[in-house]
């Protein structure tokens, strides 16, 4: 039975006065009932256009069908026959730029809700699913996955289940990466994740918290002295860039990671019960437009702040933040400054912040990349009153690797230099895959470069075991 | 886990803990730190690594009791464990080229500044170390720090062991009477280090300083720990915590170590209300 109705079913939702003030997460997710209802509205395409779009190729219209029959444990299964983690991408991938993007129903209507109806099939099994995680057979190898973020994740569920002992090396406390030290509990719950890494565990993966690779231990010791046939790298984009403004050590100005590491990870929203602080201030501005800047100004509102603008060069337009976090944050009430650039910051006496002096930008004409460049309004300059500014600019990856392996080629951007096709990198056994190699980019295609990073090792160390032989 | 297996209290307020952590011991190199956090709802605080024991895979901090973290951290002892201890962090003192050098430890700074005094003493410097403190009950590792120097100064700020005095005075009048010194090492708090950095200077004498700043991660990422070197923006954690004192900007540092103080003293009030409560 087709359902020809031009729209989505409707995300239950929390409303925005209420989720404003609470770190319960936005979207409620779909019943059963809503879920075979959209289900029924996906054509199950002879060529699923939907499925090119997918950096980890779920086989969308083979799982919605199952959805649509109500055999959601199977539907299941037929998501995790390619993608690792099903709750995560259903919530964080930005589907509006991939798989939806593609959907033919897209072409009059809304697209098909693949990721809602991704999360249900994911959340469904978390509360009902059998656990039946046959144990792989072991192999005799051994692979170490520098990075416990999406990257890592995926290549070691990848590896475990053939058979491989796979080691994860987190240098936090925590594993997750940017699951559980950037996104907030209210996008994605901290339990998701966990419950994610555990299934990870139950196939034998063994994960090393506190960890610091290139400090503890370098890459070249996995090699030889920890006895690793091959090593993955998923470190991520873990260094801030600042704006490099007069002002911006000033106290009060945080960066985006900073700010939301001590909410997320070390849970300073629940401050004095957990002992890391936070200080929010009554006026927050957040620099930068994309998904990090929303999820900071998102966290600022809710911990209290009575304002708090995003503070954005170029236009709405422009903005590279998924257009969902926009809107759930401007539903919020956070109040968007566009086409406004930080010139500084000012402080009073003892150091505190006090105001931001900005200057008002115009669009011009597309640059190479095909963005529209933005040039200075003269003499448009203005002071916002803050007490908070986080600088959310972006991140790029973080230097310790690279330092400590003099073998591994980077790039001028820090970037580790690999073979698409493989995430191969130029140190023999080595791979690497997520925002390490790319920069800041998106959880989805870090978990494709980890799912394609996996593939490659085996197929490597396969080889290697022929020579051998 | 990390289990605690020794804990000394050195005085009233100054605790040792020895902890066992074998990787972190097999690369701990004298200015480096590690993070810990005690438990679930602790915070990751950062510490410099006062000894270490590769055989014994044991690392060695040593803490005054300041604020949260350090309060609860002195509630535990041996055979209590630690949730987290990360490192070792940040880069190691570069120690090698100094033939004569004058260490100098303010308060807990000694702790640190004897691993850096030990190290040079055991590579054949000559090494005058001029320790200071509140009073005499104040006074830490005063036989270690003996026996990795050639002459140990103790200075307290109310005569009542060693000489009358800040540090300052002792190196300055050192230098008056004509000692060389390749380097200078300071180590306590920013007031004291910006003393120190700012009696060398006219002297031309390279003055190191370490500076423990508030962070989180201490491998880069949250960027807390920034601090003002040569006019450019650093992080403590990974180009420091070593830097040339001449060049770092002070006043910044201090009003950036108070960016928590109304939250600290939240957390104590809420910490001596449990307590109250248990006591109850």
């Amino acid at each position: 039975m087709l359902n020809l109705s031009q729209k989505k079913v409707e995300m239950p939702e929390q409303e925005p006065n209420v989720r404003n003030k609470n770190f319960d997460e936005v979207a409620i997710g779909y019943t059963a009932e809503m879920a075979v209802e959209e289900a029924q509205r996906c054509f199950r395409c002879k060529k699923p256009l939907c499925i090119e779009g997918c950096p980890v190729k779920v086989k969308i219209p083979e799982f919605i069908g199952l959805v649509a029959e109500r055999k959601f444990e199977e539907a299941y299964h037929k998501i995790q026959e390619t993608s690792s983690l099903p709750a995560v991408c259903g919530r964080v991938c930005p589907q509006e730029s991939q798989c939806e993007a593609r959907c033919v129903r897209h072409n009059k209507g809304e697209p098909v809700a693949i990721g809602r109806l991704e999360r249900f099939v994911a959340d469904w099994y978390r509360k009902h699913g059998r656990k039946e995680t046959p144990l792989p057979e072991p192999n005799g190898k051994k692979v170490a996955v520098v990075g416990a973020g999406p990257a890592g994740l995926t290549c070691a569920g990848d590896l475990a289940k053939k058979g491989y002992a796979v080691t994860v090396f987190e240098a936090f406390h925590t594993p997750g990466g940017v699951l559980v030290y950037g996104i907030p509990e209210f996008r994605l719950p901290k339990e998701i994740v966990k419950a994610e890494i555990d299934k990870l565990k139950e196939i034998g993966v063994t994960i090393m918290t506190d960890m610091v690779i290139g400090k503890v231990l370098s890459v070249e010791e996995l090699l030889t002295d920890e006895g690793f046939d091959a090593v993955f790298i998923g470190t991520g984009a873990g260094l801030p860039s600042f704006m490099g403004i007069e002002g911006e050590n000033l106290n009060g100005v945080y960066s985006a990671n900073e700010f939301l590491t001590r909410i997320n990870l070390m849970k300073a929203y629940r401050f004095p019960e957990y002992d890391t602080p936070i200080r929010i201030g009554k006026k927050v501005a957040v620099i930068g437009g994309g998904n990090v800047a929303m999820d900071a100004a998102r966290c600022a509102k809710r911990l209290g702040a009575e304002q708090v603008s995003i503070v954005y060069r170029r236009g709405a337009d422009e903005m590279p933040a998924r257009s969902e976090e926009i809107q759930h944050a401007k539903d919020e009430g956070v109040i968007f400054e566009l086409l406004c650039n930080p010139i500084r910051i000012l402080g009073t006496d003892d150091g505190w912040i006090e105001q931001m002096e900005c200057i008002r930008m115009e669009l011009g004409t597309p640059d190479s990349s095909g963005r529209k460049s933005v040039t200075k309004i003269e003499g448009s300059e203005f002071c916002m009153d803050v007490d908070t500014v986080i600088v959310a600019i972006g991140q790029s990856p973080n230097p310790l690797i690279r330092s400590t392996t003099p073998d591994l080629e980077t790039n001028s951007r820090g970037c580790i230099v690999v073979k698409e096709e493989t995430g191969e990198t130029s140190k023999q056994g080595v791979y690497a895959g997520g925002d390490a190699v790319t920069g800041a980019a998106t959880v989805i295609l870090a978990m494709g470069a980890g799912k394609t990073a996996a593939q490659a090792m085996d197929e490597y160390l396969a080889d290697e075991k022929t020579e051998k032989e | 886990m990390f289990p605690i297996i020794r804990k000394e209290i050195l005085n009233d307020t100054v605790s040792l803990i020895e902890v066992k952590a074998p990787y972190v011991a097999r690369k701990a190199e004298p200015g480096q730190f590690i993070i810990l956090r005690i438990d679930e709802q602790g915070e990751r605080v950062p510490f410099t690594i006062a000894d270490f024991d590769r055989d014994r895979g044991t690392v060695t901090v040593i803490f005054q009791i300041v604020g949260q973290t350090t309060r609860r951290l002195n509630q535990l002892g041996a055979g209590d464990a630690l949730l987290d201890f990360v490192g070792p962090l940040g880069k190691a003192s570069e120690l090698e080229e100094f033939k004569s050098v004058a260490v100098i430890g303010g308060g807990l700074g000694t702790a640190i500044a004897y691993p850096q005094a030990k190290k040079l003493h055991q590579m054949g410097a000559k090494v005058d170390m001029i320790n200071g403190f509140r009073n005499q009950d104040m006074i830490i590792l005063k036989d270690a720090c003996r026996e990795s120097c050639s002459n140990l100064y103790i200075m307290t700020d109310d005569g009542s062991n060693g000489q009358q005095g800040f540090v300052t005075q002792k190196l300055e009048e050192l230098l008056k009477a004509g000692k060389h010194y390749d380097a200078v090492i300071a180590i306590g708090p920013l007031v004291m280090m910006r003393a120190v950095s700012e009696l060398t200077r006219p002297y031309g004498i390279k003055t190191i300083v370490s500076m423990n700043s508030i962070m989180i991660d201490g491998t880069g990422m949250c960027g807390g720990c920034r601090v003002t070197v040569d006019g450019e923006t650093k992080f403590a954690c990974v180009d420091g915590p070593d830097f040339d004192g001449h060049l770092v900007d002070f006043d910044e540092a201090i009003r950036r170590s108070k960016v928590f103080a109304k939250e600290e003293r939240q957390a104590t009030e809420h910490l001596c209300r449990l307590e109250g409560m248990n006591h109850a």
